[in-house]
């Protein structure tokens, strides 16, 4: 029920026959979590707050810096060094106190991201990153929540709609199984950004939003909208469910809290073994991603998997050092995992390469992940 | 036959321009081929292909008046 107050706050969505006195309930009842109080996600939040979501959660590890003031509009000068969060949550409270604003001043991971998102309907992800965008979409897909997804690049933007509430819906993984390497992906802070084109995007992305939950009108689900900001030219685009890549998506909490987002991002970096999954490795075939794979068992050694592979057993390895590709991905297997790491270990060290990676159990392990698969 | 191409973010980039004219690629498999030699930087940067406004993943046939566009995720916020 809406207090008079709040009749009078939001009289002109009641006079709207399409919104009235049940959609405006709907938004009040409704709840709503923002991932990133940044570019995007400062005008989405202001427009939650103002049409009366009653819940919003916003989630962000970040302090206001002076560089966000050109586009993030919910921070000032005065801000400048204070955690986002908390800031944001004081603005909105001021400009309508007929919401509740809940906020976590933390960084979002497999760890806390299905306990977080369980208790709301929609998730907006405003994240200026590729782990995070695959990891939100993956959770939402576990939870089968909306998922209301915006991304910019300089003077473009793009806005996408999952319903996971629906079945067969297609994914953000769908749509693009892989990430671009990270040097190929650089962020607002290396590029650059148009101060209003976040503003836009993110007001399409509340538009969305709120059309979800009063189920107004038609959302982008299974479409892709993309916008330029500098012809004001607008694309929709529709896209369809690639079974290929529904295929490789965590299924279970187990199975997401298992997945390494920094890793299949390309954004990890240090000196110990990194490690691929099977199912990461499913998903790299898949996308016909650009990789090597060596195998440094004996040679004829079983059992054998049908892989596209190079074969260096492991005393060979250091002789032929220099057939391995130092410009793209490298995934050395074994039977188990341990000879590898052991062949990893020595090219590190001795050959300064970087881009290698442990297939995790071997081809045992493949084996099982291909059997499992094959069933389902 | 000339198959008028739009490129969207890094794409548009990495060819030098937003619009693109091809000639005698068919099929969508043909125009990933035909960018990525031209382009070889495309071959490490993840897109989509779209015909007349639908992202089509198999391989599809391309004819004359075809809306073709490359599409690039994009990851800020």
């Amino acid at each position: 029920m809406l207090s008079n107050q709040e009749i009078s706050r939001y009289s002109r969505h009641l006079l709207l026959s399409e919104i009235g006195m049940k959609g405006q309930e709907k938004l009040k009842n409704a709840r709503v979590l923002v991932i990133g109080a940044g570019g995007l996600g400062c005008p989405a939040l202001l427009y939650l707050t103002s049409a009366g979501v009653g819940t919003i959660g916003i989630i962000d590890f970040d302090v206001v810096d002076e560089t966000n003031l050109q586009r993030q509009v919910l921070f000032d000068s005065s801000d400048i060094g204070k955690p986002k969060v908390e800031i944001a949550k004081t603005k909105l409270l001021k400009q309508n106190p007929f919401v509740k604003i809940e906020v976590f001043n933390t960084t979002l991971s497999t760890v806390n991201a299905l306990e977080i998102f369980s208790s709301y309907d929609i998730i907006m992800d405003g994240t200026d990153n590729f782990a995070t965008r695959y990891l939100v979409n993956d959770a939402c897909f576990i939870l089968n929540k909306i998922l209301v997804s915006g991304s910019i690049f300089k003077f473009e933007g793009q806005v996408m709609v999952f319903d996971f509430r629906k079945e067969n819906t297609p994914t953000y993984r769908c749509l693009f199984p892989s990430p671009p390497s990270p040097e190929l992906a650089p962020n607002c802070s290396e590029i650059g950004v148009m101060s209003v084109l976040p503003g836009i995007i993110g007001t399409m992305m509340a538009n969305e939003t709120i059309k979800a939950i009063v189920s107004l009108g038609e959302i982008l689900s299974g479409k892709l909208l993309m916008l330029n900001a500098l012809s004001m030219n607008i694309q929709i685009l529709e896209f369809d469910r690639n079974p290929e890549t529904a295929m490789v998506i965590p299924k279970t909490e187990s199975e997401f809290k298992e997945m390494d987002y920094d890793y299949f991002c390309g954004s990890k970096q240090d000196n110990s073994i990194k490690e691929i999954m099977v199912n990461d490795l499913a998903l790299l075939i898949s996308s016909n991603s650009d990789f090597q794979l060596i195998d440094v068992r004996e040679k004829d050694e079983s059992p054998i998997v049908k892989l596209n592979d190079l074969k260096i057993p492991l005393g060979e390895i250091e002789g032929r050092a220099n057939e391995i590709a130092r410009d793209k991905k490298v995934i050395i297997f074994c039977k188990s995992g341990s000879r590898s790491t052991r062949a990893i270990a020595v090219l590190q060290s001795n050959y300064t390469l970087k881009n290698l990676y442990n297939l995790k159990g071997g081809v045992m392990e493949w084996i099982k992940y291909k059997s499992k698969t094959q069933k389902t | 036959m000339d198959i008028q191409i739009k490129m969207f973010g890094q794409l548009a980039e990495i060819v030098g321009s937003n619009e693109l004219q091809l000639q005698g690629v068919s099929d969508i498999s043909l125009l990933r081929e035909e960018l990525i030699s031209r382009f070889p930087k495309l071959e490490n940067y993840p897109f989509v292909i779209a015909v007349n406004k639908k992202i089509t993943i198999k391989n599809q046939k391309i004819n004359m008046g075809d809306s073709v566009a490359l599409l690039p995720p994009f990851a800020g916020g």
